[in-house]
């Protein structure tokens, strides 16, 4: 019972991070409908950055480093939105994929020279060092820490998409672009700020989850397959899909990896399959028009 | 004059789909462009509205040159276009389609609010909960045109406004262009039925392969033989 438990709240912690990533790649995805191969770049680049804000010091600088990260990354994704997406808008997807392709290599190539090809580690402040116990089971704070964050983002998310007017131009953008600028807004702007707001969240999901693993060239790649996989079990384009295709690959990956430790990697595109064998437009994904 | 347009040539790609039309248009006239399907209609306004490049020739909005605005600069100057279709926005509701548009922008007051445009509109009022991709055509079309409104703009362009919209809805659609037009708004309309845009402009364009090929008022237009022949509308009995 106390295995399960410790075991439940990992996998919340999974799930935590893979949803602030997978959320921005299918907020971009919605609005754009562009798939960014790059989007594991902007994970890895919050990651290192944050080793390089925080340095050698324990976790005090953390804090604020967190969040500098997040800004940090959405600001290069601004960039990229008005220096390569904003020309492939009408190209075909194939010519899109690529660029992004190209973008992911040059990142990569870009991190080598910036932060070495060494794994690094950064320490998670002190007060989440610890494990702390509730009702007898005790688990690592950090965990709940990055739940809660997780949460909080995906309240967020909604909250702005739903009760907002920005949220209501993002999914405006998303079924009738040109109606919505013959309405007056500035689509090209709107879309450098989903941009940007997508590459952020991927930069905030590495620098938060920076503690917990060791940060190396390859996790951009790494990490782009996991968010693909959660946003196609959850419907491309859908929030809440991402949530629940989170929490499924989270408990796929934690349970894989404490009872079939060799079957671990399978596990999960396994679900995947299976997901899409019921439903091909993915959990709460529309079917294509 | 509200809207001047000299020598507009549009290209798709390699097709010249547009080859020099001319149109001008006074503050305050209601204005029907008519064409059989694939005459140019359409993307003569998407041109003017900005949403398709202009390759040649020149738009005058109210004096000032929009030729290569994008879209939504054109609309925050005054001039709303509203396509045709299904083009509301389905996932939102009515309600929050309305308030999208009406907060768009800080659009000069010109008198059109959501409440106002609910009370020319009360069934987008009860609507309002709906979410827009469930409307019926003519539900979509009162709201793309509420949209319009709310824009506040000098200028309102209608593409296709009868397309797939039962009789009874084309109707009301004739009121609602008249009280508009009531209002002094000018007003651009693109249309197929012929006898329905005469109806309720002051003036017509016929355009055909891209160029105009008949301007007259709208009563000579109507009672043209040779342009109703042209147009395929039968005679009235």
């Amino acid at each position: 019972m106390h295995a399960f438990v410790v075991d439940l709240v990992s996998t919340l912690s999974t799930a935590g991070y893979l949803f602030i990533v997978s959320a921005g790649l299918t907020l971009v995805f919605g609005a754009m409908r562009v798939i960014n191969l790059a989007h594991g770049s902007f994970y890895m680049y919050g990651a290192f950055l944050v080793t390089t804000l925080v340095g050698a010091s324990s976790g005090a600088r953390f804090w604020w480093a967190v969040p500098a990260c997040a800004v940090a990354i959405g600001a290069v994704g601004a960039v990229v939105e008005l220096g390569v997406m904003r020309r492939l808008y009408r190209s075909e997807h194939l010519t899109q994929l690529l660029a992004t392709f190209g973008l992911l290599l040059i990142f990569a190539d870009l991190a080598l020279r910036l932060w070495g090809t060494g794994a690094r580690t950064v320490s998670s402040p002190s007060p989440f060092q610890g494990r702390i116990t509730i009702a007898g089971a005790t688990f690592p704070s950090y965990d709940i820490a990055i739940t809660v964050v997780a949460v909080l983002v995906g309240v967020g998310l909604w909250a702005m998409l739903t009760r907002t007017v920005v949220g209501w131009r993002i999914r405006a953008v998303v079924s009738d672009p040109e109606a919505l600028a013959a309405t007056g807004t500035n689509t090209h702007l709107l879309l450098t700020v989903v941009f940007a707001l997508g590459a952020g969240l991927a930069g905030l999901a590495g620098a938060i989850v920076a503690p917990q693993t060791s940060i190396a060239p390859g996790i951009d790649q790494a990490i782009i397959v996991s968010a693909f996989i959660v946003t196609v079990i959850g419907g491309l384009g859908s929030i809440a899909g991402t949530a629940l295709g989170a929490v499924l690959i989270g408990v796929a990956q934690t349970l894989g990896t404490r009872y079939a430790p060799n079957w671990a990697s399978t596990v999960i595109y396994v679900v995947l399959i299976a997901v899409l064998a019921v439903r091909p437009w993915g959990l709460l994904g529309a079917a294509e028009r | 004059m509200i809207l001047d347009i000299q020598d507009l040539h549009v290209y798709y790609g390699e097709s010249h789909v547009i080859q020099g039309i001319s149109l001008e248009m006074d503050r305050g006239e209601a204005v029907a462009l008519l064409g059989r399907n694939g005459a140019g209609k359409t993307t003569t306004m998407r041109a003017v509205a900005g949403l398709t490049p202009c390759a040649r020739g020149r738009v005058r909005f109210d004096g000032q040159d929009i030729t290569r605005w994008p879209a939504y600069r054109t609309a925050r100057r005054g001039l709303s276009f509203v396509p045709s279709g299904r083009r509301a926005f389905d996932t939102l509701t009515v309600r929050q389609n309305l308030d999208l548009a009406a907060r768009a922008w800080r659009f000069p007051r010109r008198g059109w609010d959501v409440a106002r445009v609910l009370k020319v509109f009360p069934l987008l009022e009860e609507l309002s909960g709906r979410r827009a991709g469930h409307l019926s055509g003519g539900e979509q079309q009162m709201l793309k045109i509420a949209r319009g409104l709310l824009a506040n703009p000098e200028l309102l362009i209608l593409d296709e406004p009868t397309e797939g919209l039962s009789p009874a809805v084309v109707k009301d659609l004739g009121r609602w262009l008249d009280l508009l037009r009531g209002e002094g708004l000018s007003i651009l309309v693109t249309e197929q039925n012929a006898l329905f845009a005469l109806a309720h402009a002051d003036r017509g364009y016929v355009l055909e392969k891209g160029r105009i090929r008949f301007a007259s008022d709208a009563s000579s237009l109507r009672s043209s033989d040779e342009i109703r022949s042209y147009l395929g509308v039968a005679r009235l009995a």
